[in-house]
């Protein structure tokens, strides 16, 4: 074993590490790579996944980044324990990402260049397609195998649990048997060359630890799909955009298990396939205006595409919901990558004066429950509301709580009235605000002729009526704001997580952010640094983000984006200082790692505290 | 459009419908429109068509775009709810209004401009996606509000009102609608409610995309010497290919006509069409026939009137989707929520 250095050498990290496997896209890596994050879940271990991947169908480079951690830190750390490089299009930029005292696992069927080895890496070569072309005949099937055998090889260096791999084979390919010996066999391959060739385990490995029971995987997508199953969503228009496309794909799954007529077979639902964005937005508003709960997924080049009817919702004060699933911008940017780039684009999509709710879910858990949220709210609001998830949330594999639900909920169907209301009116008005709250009560196609009115995008007075008169155009606006303050009250609140002591530093953040700043905010406070962190969840901004920047003299605000758009938002709505708000960014396209925001953090205030 | 309540006359003549409505309960606002508009005289055509077929007024969905023709809907059915969306986008919402309630009875207003150039795409998926619905083009050419640009529909060598020739093709929605796939095709003229009356019957009864397009001539800025979409041009070229009727599921046909003379298609909802034919050698049920017809007439500058092209079975949309019967807004929630059980078993799977 000439390659191999002792395991002294190598610092001991169990169930701390971080595993990236390096693929062609189209070889069928996707099931390796998960095989191996749920037999890291099932052993009871703090597992997430990230996908890293191109826009194409086959033949780019792909990777997929697993980390185990036993304190549950979810985020990308900004390390690589164990690189497991099959493409060797990406060797030198593979080795290269590896954390010194890390391992690189290559397949050494063929020879590597001589200039691709580090003298503080462990290189482990194993000749994954020889041993698969030896073993299996048919030329897919060697292409698939590879990939299965190199979980093996990780089982026996990462001492992976093989009786929960042969489970999850057998739970898999349950109605295939012959599949299940198959992929076994490939495992063995992997697992016996390394077991012959290796010392193993390597220090950098898994042990079975705790219970994840009370814990589920699940990307963002899926649970927000499940969301609008939940809040009784019935029509859903989209237009397939990466990264959104797996939440109607979701949304049409759960349908299908959950909306299908027990007598009749017919669906419950309506999911419809528009021609465009443009076009997915009106079927939205459409459905919504004769009452149907409806929304549509999509990413930033869709709303800029909805743009002119969410203008239309917000004036006409048609509820409707839109996720925004945002990828790298501008203009169609890098489509496979993540940003929080659409924070100032939904916050006033759409021409002359408008303002929309958004909700900025951190993880799949709140995916999940502002999905219904943002139903009530659009119906209570009347007005369109967005769920600002991002590609990191939406498509990646995350551990999270258990979802819940509780059996009492009835969605919030705001002010509307039917047949009956109606009959106690003398007359009913579209847009006549009674309550002061700022929020009309509607009324719905197909129920009553008392309640007719004419939805329209061009000017109207408090009773629905066309006009060109300044004043009544005015009244109607004013009101607009009234109830965008009663928003404000709606909407879930920031979280606050205090320092240990008092202090007059803190943190904003939001989104897929939130694990990032969690971590580099314990580690910081291990150093003695300790910042009050607020995570804001919705806008507007609610009191209490208002109280923690009068509360603090410096505030970080962490963005993935380059030009700091929440922070803008903090400035223009609260009217916060300049030097009070420190833009923290990472705008890559990769997911934001904790060591990003600890250094920045660290860096800044040594820097205050020099200058 | 400005906003004119209509005064309300009683007419001694004014008669009661199958569910007790007068005419006059089916009129809107008053029309801001030029005095002798030909949008006025389809809005009084749809008056009258709906007030025949004697549908509850608060059933009605009427949805537009923006334009001159896009205004109208407020000018009838005050009983019904109004959409008055962006240009060219309507279909969309049409789309959206009739997934979350099939039920209603949707009829949209579009102009040339709104149908053929900005909402070209949203037309033509509409046509293809079979929504079931009405789907009237008030054609006459022109951009009005914008004062007399030419649109998409002009014909070439038609002649603007300050002279300009129009040079570029015409975009047929007749045609268009066949080659897409569509179900029902039809074309009337403003100028001729007898037959448009019929056509609007026959297009709320259909099942699916009932698409009209109605020459409606611009009075203001299309009217004059040298245009064909004038009211003297469009007597003077239209040529009645086919003419329809729609009878009652209740009442019996009684006329006969000879072989090759008339064709009769039956709705879903029981009633009939009588395709009366000018043409023997004309058949409106066959698709590649119409086309052909279509452009021979076309190339004689003749404008074809009647109803084109219809086809009764092919699916609408929810018939494709396979949707409940029952109306999804009016679905009860309990219809539409798995649950907490549900919820904790599906989630066993993702561990």
């Amino acid at each position: 074993m000439p390659d191999q250095p002792s395991a002294s050498a190598t610092q001991s990290r169990i169930n701390d590490f971080v595993l990236k496997i390096g693929t062609v896209n189209g070889t069928g890596s996707a099931s390796a790579n998960g095989l191996l994050m749920k037999a890291l879940f099932r052993m009871g271990v703090p597992v997430t996944g990230k996908n890293l991947f191109p826009s194409n169908i086959q033949g780019l480079p792909t990777w997929y980044e697993i980390r185990a951690n036993r304190d549950g830190y979810m985020a990308r750390e900004g390390r690589v324990d164990v690189m497991v490089a099959m493409n060797a299009q990406t060797y030198g930029k593979d080795l290269a990402e590896v954390t010194p005292g890390g391992f690189f696992i290559y397949d050494s069927t063929w020879p590597r260049e001589k200039t691709l080895s580090r003298d503080d890496v462990t290189v482990l070569g194993v000749p994954l397609a020889k041993l698969c072309n030896e073993h299996f005949s048919v030329a897919r099937v060697r292409i698939l195998m590879k990939n299965i055998a190199y979980v093996g090889v990780l089982c026996a260096l990462l001492d992976i649990d093989r009786a929960i791999v042969k489970q999850l084979l057998e739970e898999t390919f349950a109605a295939k048997p012959k599949l299940v010996d198959s992929n076994l066999e490939a495992i063995n391959l992997g697992w016996d060359y390394a077991q012959a060739n290796f010392t193993c385990p390597l220090p950098v490995r898994a042990e079975a630890m705790g219970d994840n029971s009370k814990h589920i995987l699940i990307d963002g997508n899926s649970a927000a799909a499940l969301g609008c199953v939940f809040a009784g969503a019935t029509v859903g228009a989209w237009y397939p955009i990466t990264p959104s496309t797996s939440l109607m794909d979701g949304f049409q799954g759960y349908c299908e298990k959950f909306r299908k007529d027990p007598d009749t077979g017919e669906n419950r639902f309506c999911i419809v396939q528009a021609e465009d964005e443009l076009a997915a937005a009106g079927m939205v508003l459409g459905a919504n205006w004769v009452g149907a709960r409806a929304f549509t997924p999509t990413s930033g080049p869709g709303i800029s595409l909805m743009s002119e009817f969410i203008g239309f919702a917000y004036y006409a004060e048609i509820p409707s919901v839109f996720f925004d699933v945002q990828r790298v911008g501008p203009s169609t940017g890098m489509p496979t990558r993540t940003q929080q780039c659409d924070v100032l684009l939904c916050a006033y999509a759409s021409h002359g004066d408008t303002r929309h709710p958004l909700l900025l879910p951190a993880d799949p858990r709140e995916c999940f429950e502002f999905a219904v949220a943002a139903f009530d709210l659009a119906d209570r609001l009347q007005t369109p509301v967005f769920v600002l998830s991002d590609l990191d949330i939406g498509m990646n594999d995350w551990m999270i709580p258990e979802l819940e639900w509780d059996d009492r909920y009835r969605p919030d169907r705001g002010k509307l009235v039917g047949p009956k209301e109606l009959a106690d009116m003398e007359k009913f008005f579209r847009y006549l605000d009674r309550d002061g709250d700022g929020i009309a009560a509607r009324t719905l196609p197909g129920q009553d002729a008392k309640g007719a009115y004419f939805v329209r995008g061009s000017g109207h007075n408090r009773y629905g009526g066309y006009t060109e008169d300044s004043a009544e155009y005015q009244d109607v606006v004013d009101r607009l704001m009234v109830k965008w303050r009663t928003a404000a009250g709606l909407v879930p609140a920031a979280k606050l997580r205090p320092a240990d002591q008092p202090t007059r530093v803190g943190i904003i953040a939001y989104g897929s952010s939130d694990g990032a700043v969690n971590e580099a905010l314990d580690r910081l406070n291990e150093e003695g640094l300790g910042l009050d962190y607020l995570r804001i969840r919705a806008f507007p901004f609610g009191e209490e983000v208002r109280a923690f920047l009068d509360s603090h003299d410096t505030v970080f605000v962490v963005e993935q984006n380059r030009d700091a758009q929440l922070r803008s938002l903090l400035l223009v709505e609260l009217g916060a200082s300049n030097e009070q708000l420190v833009p923290l960014l990472h705008y890559n396209g990769m997911p934001i790692p904790s060591r990003c925001v600890e250094d920045a953090v660290r860096a800044h205030l040594d820097e205050e505290v020099a200058a | 459009m400005t906003y004119i309540p209509k005064p309300r006359i009683d007419l001694p003549t004014d008669r009661i419908n199958a569910i007790g409505l007068r005419q006059r309960d089916y009129e809107g606002v008053l029309s801001t429109l030029c005095a002798g508009c030909g949008h006025d005289s389809i809005t009084a055509a749809i008056v009258q068509a709906f007030w025949e077929l004697a549908i509850e007024p608060h059933q009605v969905a009427k949805l537009s775009g923006i334009g001159c023709s896009s205004k109208t809907p407020a000018y009838f059915i005050s009983g019904a709810h109004g959409f008055n969306s962006v240009h060219g986008r309507m279909p969309s919402v049409a789309t959206g209004a009739l997934a979350g309630n099939r039920d209603l009875t949707c009829i949209a207003v579009s102009g040339d401009g709104d149908s053929l150039s900005i909402g070209f795409g949203q037309f033509g998926h509409v046509v293809r996606r079979n929504l079931n619905m009405l789907y009237i083009i008030e054609n006459n050419g022109v951009y009005g509000l914008t004062k007399g640009q030419f649109s998409a529909s002009a014909d070439p060598g038609s002649k603007a009102k300050k002279g300009q020739v129009n040079q570029m093709q015409a975009i047929d929605p007749v045609a268009t609608a066949i080659a897409l796939g569509g179900s029902f095709a039809a074309r009337g003229f403003s100028g001729d409610r007898d037959q448009l009356v019929p056509l609007i019957k026959a297009g709320v009864r259909h099942r699916g995309c009932a698409v009209i397009d109605v020459v409606s001539p611009c009075v203001t800025f299309n009217d004059h010497e040298g245009s064909t979409k004038s009211y003297a041009y469009t007597r003077k070229m239209s040529h009645k290919a086919v003419e329809a009727d729609l009878v009652p599921p209740a009442e019996e046909i009684t006329v006969s006509y000879a072989d090759g003379d008339a064709v009769r298609v039956r709705l879903h909802d029981g009633s009939t069409v009588l395709l009366r034919k000018n043409d023997p050698a004309y058949d409106p049920t066959d698709r590649s026939t119409a086309l052909q017809y279509l452009e021979k007439h076309r190339a004689r500058g003749e404008v074809v009137t009647g109803l084109m092209f219809l086809d009764e079975t092919l699916p609408e949309m929810h018939d494709v989707f396979g949707t409940t019967s029952a109306p999804l807004a009016e679905t009860g929630y309990e219809a539409l929520v798995p649950g907490k059980e549900a919820l904790a078993k599906l989630q066993k799977k993702m561990r």
